[in-house]
């Protein structure tokens, strides 16, 4: 996205939020919850069509110091990434208010913004039987960071379909993580995939107390 | 009795179009799957990578902090304090300040950690995992995640 001047900043060019997407005074704290799964499974989808408001892009960016790294070997320069993130919003009650982070590509570095990850109550890992590989870095990641995830298989109409339990063995999944089925485009099966993450999540709470 | 962490959905569940499962007669079937994970071994080259500027320059603010203005702004402000509180009249998260400003996270923070210093937004903080052994909050998202 472009960087906006001072100019811009001060003549009031800004648009926030439409009427309909203003959070009520009341709203005291928000949660969020992450949804992962390698380029083109359907994570804009998800967020776009269980989202309350239409999906939002930030951005940060990275700084890789240039020592040893792919083709800067040998270089001591750095060079700067953005990295771009969508995201939507649901309010659970007057008070408290769900985010949905998800975003197109460049997965590596979500691991590395600062505060993504850190304090998400979970994650969704989006899997697509035709190109399951895509989705094993990130779901290596999510166990190294002891992330909490459940894993949905986006119905493609041609993806072939699996018994869970072979899917389990190839994904290398522990026998308690989730698996379910969705179909990212529908706002119901979207929310019923956040529903079955919220339940195990609930079932670690309990196991845990 | 079943322990919590016993399979959730494990089985054959309904996909969302109405698909029973897996029989044996759906032409997509296939019992094998061809690839296999490997676990990851510990090597962390990215490391490597940091935020940009220093990170002691800001308040600890996560992407979905709540914030909001406790006044107008002063004719004196600079743009981007200004734009801060003209968007936080109501409650705003971090994250939809970046989007609607156009502006990296990273800024947006070093722009509120000054605005908090000087009493001019309130910060709701959010309520993260480590703070959790609380199902209620679990609970009242499920809750709300059924009312959609």
């Amino acid at each position: 996205m472009d960087f906006k001047s001072s100019d811009t900043l001060t003549s009031g060019a800004i648009t926030g939020p439409r009427e309909q997407d203003v959070l009520p005074a009341t709203a005291a704290a928000a949660v969020k919850v992450v949804i992962v799964g390698g380029f083109g499974v359907g994570k804009t989808t998800m967020v776009g069509s269980v989202s309350e408001i239409r999906p939002l892009t930030t951005e940060e960016t990275m700084t890789q110091a240039g020592i040893g790294v792919d083709d800067n070997y040998g270089s001591e320069t750095k060079t700067a990434t953005t990295v771009a993130m969508d995201f939507g919003r649901i309010s659970v009650s007057e008070e408290l208010v769900l985010y949905l982070f998800g975003t197109p590509g460049q997965e590596r570095f979500w691991f590395l913004w600062n505060g993504l990850f850190e304090g998400a109550l979970g994650a969704v890992v989006l899997i697509d039987t035709r190109r399951l590989e895509v989705s094993f870095d990130v779901i290596g990641r999510l166990e190294e960071r002891g992330v909490p995830f459940i894993i949905a298989v986006n119905d493609f109409p041609d993806a072939p379909r699996h018994p869970l339990d072979a899917l389990r063995t190839a994904l290398d999944l522990d026998q308690h993580v989730p698996i379910v089925h969705c179909d990212a485009r529908q706002r119901v099966s979207s929310k019923d995939t956040l529903m079955t993450l919220m339940r195990y999540l609930h079932a670690l709470a309990v196991a845990r107390a | 009795m079943t322990h919590p962490l016993d399979p959730l959905q494990d089985g054959v569940p309904d996909g969302p179009d109405g698909l029973s499962g897996l029989d044996g007669h759906d032409a997509r079937f296939q019992a094998e799957v061809p690839v296999r994970r490997e676990r990851r071994s510990p090597e962390n080259p990215e490391r490597l990578y940091i935020l940009t500027g220093d990170d002691s320059e800001r308040a600890p603010l996560d992407l979905v902090t709540l914030i909001v203005a406790n006044g107008d702004p002063s004719p004196t402000a600079q743009p981007e304090q200004s734009a801060v509180l003209r968007l936080s009249r109501t409650p705003l998260s971090v994250a939809e300040l970046s989007a609607y400003m156009a502006l990296p996270v990273s800024v947006v923070t070093v722009v509120l950690t000054d605005l908090l210093a000087a009493d001019l937004v309130q910060a709701r903080a959010p309520v993260v995992r480590s703070a959790l052994p609380d199902r209620s909050l679990l609970e009242a998202v499920m809750h709300g995640l059924q009312k959609l």
